[in-house]
């Protein structure tokens, strides 16, 4: 038995440019061993959708920090239920007030990162989340 | 004493401390780290001494504020003069809403104002563009018309107070929009004063709205300034900026030298369209970030002045001693703010004002306490004015130029700063320039680097960030109220647009669209064009989407 690559899509809906986190994050986590795709800017949450679908990603990671989070997200989400990507798990990183966060997370979101949270932090968490099976048969 | 002589005699006595006091002292207890570094991972000695500012001449590396090669500050007198423009950063919502917190920040004693555009306005799109969705009046103020402007500046007479707008590709449509405003108000353009930032450069590198490809973008810089020297002589036509390029994680040194890069590529550019460079040079403004490394941050402040004033004087050949000078705005480092803890920001953003004010800032906006989780409220916005107000009355630093001049420790650092400088420049200038460096993802790589390595330190508390990795609370002691911006802006913009749409002169707009289209395909200067457009109330959008036509849009190539 073997595992398989973790693969995870970073994606940066809206029109927010701020792409620093997203990179980071991504780094971070291909040098964890996992299977990184960066959208690049400007994403809309069908566009984002479509490449976890083509990707065959078991995480997308979602970076706005333009306060559009309470739009963008929802779409997201809903667009993944109606593809049948129901095991695809979400994170949201970057500019998200406190009292947002269970408004996220009620909408299926796994976890949110502020600024400031640590990069072992969202790799591990990352790595607990996954919920397709990792083990490949011989 | 010669120099020779003192070198020798310092040499000497350095090494009896080193062998006699020092070695003893380490034995007993070694120091805390085997190496300690600033915020941009710089390695700094244990103790600075005459040795090394040895190489420095006084007269011509130091000198006296006011004159070449400016190192100590552009004015003689400085802050003893006048202090330097307190302009706090200010947008959301509506114009209604934005003009309201304009008419209060200055009742507070605010001396400038700096408008703040959401992200639908930064991209040259209408609010009610189904890409605007979610985004309207989010970052900052939506302005689509005109008619959002007008409602903007109300009651504000623009012959009197400076405004400083940060916009960028669109830049040149929402100037037209000002100047039209000031116009109305029955205020000369000719004693108005501002600043629009109008940096294409760093988007492309750091901060990423963008819309046309480098060469047209260029193009509308050039005419903005050239339109600027004729028409609004008081006007700041370009903020060439290093915030957002130090806000993407590059080092301090990063942020200077990709920033003055930059500089010299606009004064390249306005040149060959020949413009004379002490026509132009005087007017050229820019905008840095200040971080926590308190003395980093000073000695970068102070390079700034000191390499700008020799690229002009000797690259350029600027003749005008104004053309020599780095006339600068700074912003306190959003990126070291924390969501943690959040009112440890007021602290950091005290000591970063503080530096930058020790650097000769001319204007300075202090972050507010909850940044990291949202735009200011009334209550954080005036904190973070009063920071400032504090620094300029009960400091006491204002009181003499340039305190930290012959400190061998920042004069050591400035020197650092400015040979880092021209290594940049050296290999950019190889490249081809800045935008040949920009295609082949240089400043960008550049700067990912260097933001990984900050945040691998970080994570391995190399660097210890107060209440992220350390002192950290399970349960924040003090909740922040956070200000809201629901979608009723949006709804209210897009009834505002489909008002104007129908009550305009919409055959006048055509016409005014398919001149400036006219105008763009050929070499004339685009201003006069835009003008006439925003006078027959066209909207942001249609401008910006009628230059596309012509002019193409910038994908960004991977790398």
């Amino acid at each position: 038995m073997g595992e398989r690559k973790i693969r995870v899509l970073i994606a940066k809906p809206g029109l927010d440019g701020h792409d620093r986190g997203a990179k980071v994050v991504a780094r971070a986590l291909r040098d964890a061993g996992m299977e990184v795709i960066y959208t690049g800017l400007r994403q809309t949450p069908e566009q984002i959708v479509t490449a976890a679908l083509q990707e065959d990603v078991d995480v997308i990671g979602l970076s706005i920090l333009s306060g559009a989070h309470m739009t963008l997200v929802p779409r997201v989400m809903q667009l993944l239920q109606e593809k049948g990507l129901t095991d695809v798990v979400v994170f949201v990183g970057g500019i998200i007030p406190q009292e947002d966060i269970p408004k996220l997370k009620a909408l299926g979101v796994a976890e949110v990162f502020l600024p400031g949270t640590l990069l072992e932090q969202i790799v591990r968490t990352v790595r607990e989340s996954v919920k397709r099976p990792l083990e490949i048969s011989e | 004493m010669t120099t020779k002589e003192m070198t020798s005699h310092v040499e000497e006595a350095l090494s009896r401390w080193e062998e006699h006091t020092l070695r003893p002292a380490l034995a007993r207890m070694p120091e805390r780290a085997t190496e300690f570094t600033t915020t941009s991972l710089r390695p700094i000695k244990r103790l600075y001494t005459p040795l090394d500012i040895q190489h420095l001449d006084f007269e011509r590396d130091i000198g006296f504020p006011g004159e070449y090669p400016f190192t100590r500050g552009i004015h003689p007198t400085m802050y003893r003069g006048k202090l330097w423009t307190m302009r706090q950063f200010a947008g959301f919502g509506t114009a209604f809403d934005t003009n309201k917190r304009f008419k209060y920040l200055l009742e507070q004693g605010q001396t400038g104002l700096s408008v703040a555009f959401d992200l639908p306005t930064l991209m040259g799109l209408d609010s009610d563009h189904p890409l605007a969705e979610g985004e309207v009046g989010k970052c900052g103020v939506a302005v689509s018309s005109l008619e959002d402007m007008e409602v903007l500046f109300d009651g504000i007479p623009l012959e009197e107070v400076t405004t400083s707008m940060t916009i960028n590709a669109p830049a040149a449509v929402i100037f037209a929009m000002y100047l039209v405003v000031a116009e109305k108000q029955g205020a000369d353009w000719k004693k108005i004063s501002g600043t629009i930032q109008n940096d294409i450069l760093k988007e492309y590198i750091a901060q990423k709205e963008w819309i046309y490809p480098p060469a047209p973008s260029m193009r509308l810089i050039v005419d903005t300034i050239a339109f600027c020297t004729r028409e609004v002589p008081r006007w700041h036509p370009i903020s060439i900026s290093g915030y957002h390029i130090r806000e993407a994680g590059a080092t301090a040194l990063q942020e200077l030298a990709f920033t003055l890069r930059d500089g010299i590529e606009y004064v390249e550019w306005c040149v060959r369209a020949g413009l004379d460079v002490d026509a132009f040079a005087p007017r050229l403004s820019f905008f840095f970030n200040c971080h926590n490394d308190f003395f980093e941050e000073i000695a970068k402040f102070r390079a700034a002045r000191k390499v700008w004033a020799r690229v002009m004087r000797e690259r350029f050949g600027a003749r005008d001693p104004r053309s020599w000078m780095c006339r600068f705005h700074t912003q306190t480092a959003g990126c070291s703010l924390t969501a943690q803890q959040p009112y440890n920001n007021v602290v950091r953003t005290t000591i970063q004002a503080l530096a930058a004010v020790l650097g000769g800032t001319q204007s300075l906006h202090t972050n507010a306490l909850d940044e990291a989780l949202a735009l200011p409220t009334e209550f954080t916005a005036m904190l973070a004015l009063r920071t400032q107000q504090i620094i300029a009355h009960e400091s006491g630093v204002a009181n003499t130029v340039d305190p930290l001049a012959g400190s061998y420790f920042v004069e050591a650092l400035t020197s650092e700063m400015e040979r880092g400088c021209y290594e940049y420049f050296e290999k950019i200038d190889a490249m081809g320039g800045m935008i040949a460096a920009i295609e082949r993802g240089f400043p960008q790589k550049e700067i990912q680097e260097a933001a990984y390595r900050y945040q691998q330190a970080v994570d391995r508390r190399e660097k210890i960030i107060v209440g992220v990795n350390e002192y950290v609370v399970e349960k924040e002691p003090i909740e922040v109220p956070i200000l809201y911006i629901d979608e009723s802006v949006a709804e209210i913009q897009k009834e505002r647009l489909r008002r104007l749409r129908a009550r305009r002169d919409n055959a006048k707009v055509q016409r005014a669209l398919d001149a400036l289209k006219e105008a763009a395909r050929g070499t004339e200067n685009t201003m006069p064009y835009i003008l006439e457009c925003v006078r027959a109330y066209a909207t942001l959008g249609e401008i910006c989407e009628a230059l596309k036509e012509v002019f193409g849009e910038y994908q960004e190539p991977p790398f």
